[in-house]
């Protein structure tokens, strides 16, 4: 589990998180939602350690990152995988070697053994035969796929995805979201994704938070934000004309 | 970190010989033929072809306009595959693995520019003999004098001065694309704008700093 409490951060003059409390359980794919601009990239890089923060805290299981000495935040990073908005794959290394990197760095196991342990991760994300790629000759949910394989490798407690639809078609976006959910049943690893996509929300959401102006605005699941008459949730989730009749024939439904 | 290392030999240093060898063999020539042509005196001695060219790249042209040349396609190539990371979230990946980023990508590529003087011992040796080729089979003076020019008045401390100015411009040749690379903001126009801006301070840096060693070692 990841709890935050109060956590603030600025740049220069900028309050960007004024104050977030919030927490991601184990086993769940906990959603951050909200408009361009409301601070979930930064919230995100917090929670990754990426960006430090003025006042607050952040802990893993406990464990308050910010107190951490530097060999217990290096073991720490060692469980965290992260798969990023535009994969971040390393254009000088194969499919393979990306995989493989996160072993190399953080384990002591042989060649063989790591290769091993490459082949069940593409296996997983039903890329058996790409090992030899570059990454530039494989197409956006490829990249994705390899990215995910990349971040779960070395078998993380928390898995962190910024946007892992974005450009991506709507049925590779499914895909994706169907994929982040069963690895993180199946590892029970606690995820967080940074997320646009109301898709997503619907389909994966099991906690979501979503974040207006740096401020938590709103809390629940993706059942919860069906029934939910928070106007600023209902003003961005339900924006499109779609989903506005989706939840319009959830309501009646359950009426 | 052997195979980086290894990997930034090939790209900075083995890469960078074809071109090197090309500017240095046909600029020995041109130096050769210019002080050829401008010696209108009779009293000058024949042999000064060589010793001038020799002078002119030992110790000006080899360390120092080969650096400003490294600068383009040394520099500009490492300010923007780093950029080109920082863009694509890859300094950011391997910032969330804990991975040290600037230990991992500028340490490699300062360990491969300490072979630069091996650059620069091959730009001195082909832009004499290119001095030679074009001197002789040019019709502009015989073996004989060019050779006797490049042996007169041969001065050890010269090289010592030459590759002293090279390591430090191999220093300077690691460190300021590596600064523009990491710390860029921005996208793919940015990217370009860093390697441009990195070229123009590596190269403004390499001329101050020429200069300050030479008053300090020959002044």
């Amino acid at each position: 589990m990841i709890e935050v409490k109060d956590l603030h951060k600025s740049f220069g003059d900028a309050h960007i998180l004024k104050g977030i409390t919030t927490s991601f359980a184990k086993g769940k794919t906990n959603l951050i939602i909200g408009q361009s601009g409301s601070g979930k990239t930064v919230f995100l890089k917090c929670l990754l350690g990426l960006f430090e923060y003025e006042k607050g805290s952040i802990s893993y299981d406990g464990k308050i990152f910010s107190k951490l000495s530097p060999d217990e935040k290096r073991a720490l990073r060692a469980e965290i995988g992260m798969v990023f908005q535009g994969s971040a794959l390393f254009d000088s290394m194969t499919i393979a070697e990306n995989v493989m990197f996160p072993l190399r760095m953080f384990t002591k196991q042989s060649k063989s053994e790591m290769e091993d342990r490459v082949n069940v991760v593409l296996n997983r994300v039903n890329l058996p035969d790409a090992h030899k790629k570059m990454p530039s000759e494989a197409s956006g949910g490829m990249q994705k796929r390899v990215a995910i394989a990349r971040a779960i490798v070395n078998r993380p407690k928390y898995l962190f995805c910024d946007e892992p639809n974005s450009g991506l078609d709507p049925k590779t976006a499914i895909v994706i979201d169907n994929l982040i959910q069963e690895i993180t049943d199946e590892f029970d690893i606690t995820t967080v994704i940074n997320s646009h996509d109301m898709n997503s929300v619907m389909e994966i959401g099991e906690k979501i938070v979503f974040l207006k102006d740096g401020l938590k605005a709103w809390e629940g699941s993706n059942e919860t934000i069906f029934r939910t008459d928070n106007e600023v949730v209902t003003d961005f989730v339900y924006s499109s004309n779609l989903f506005k009749k989706v939840r319009k024939m959830y309501l009646e439904e359950r009426n | 970190m052997k195979p980086l290392i290894l990997k930034d030999i090939d790209d900075l240093i083995i890469g960078s010989l074809g071109i090197v060898a090309f500017i240095s063999f046909f600029v020995g020539g041109v130096v050769a033929i210019q002080t050829s042509l401008n010696m209108t005196s009779p009293l000058m001695p024949k042999y000064l072809v060589g010793f001038a060219t020799r002078q002119s790249i030992i110790l000006e042209f080899a360390p120092t306009f080969i650096s400003i040349i490294m600068a383009g396609k040394v520099g500009s190539f490492i300010t923007s595959s780093i950029g080109t990371m920082r863009v694509t979230e890859q300094i950011d990946a391997l910032e969330v693995m804990g991975i040290n980023a600037i230990n991992y990508l500028v340490f490699p590529k300062f360990i491969a520019l300490t072979l630069y003087p091996f650059v620069i011992s091959i730009a001195m040796f082909l832009g004499v003999l290119g001095g030679l080729v074009a001197c002789v089979y040019g019709g502009y003076g015989t073996l004989e004098d060019y050779l006797e020019g490049v042996r007169t008045d041969f001065i050890p401390f010269h090289f010592i001065y030459a590759f002293i100015k090279t390591f430090v411009f191999a220093f300077l040749l690691a460190t300021i694309p590596s600064f523009y690379g990491y710390f860029m903001k921005g996208g793919a126009l940015e990217v370009g704008k860093a390697s441009t801006t990195s070229f123009v301070w590596t190269s403004v840096m390499i001329i101050l700093v020429n200069f300050l060693l030479t008053s300090l070692l020959l002044g």
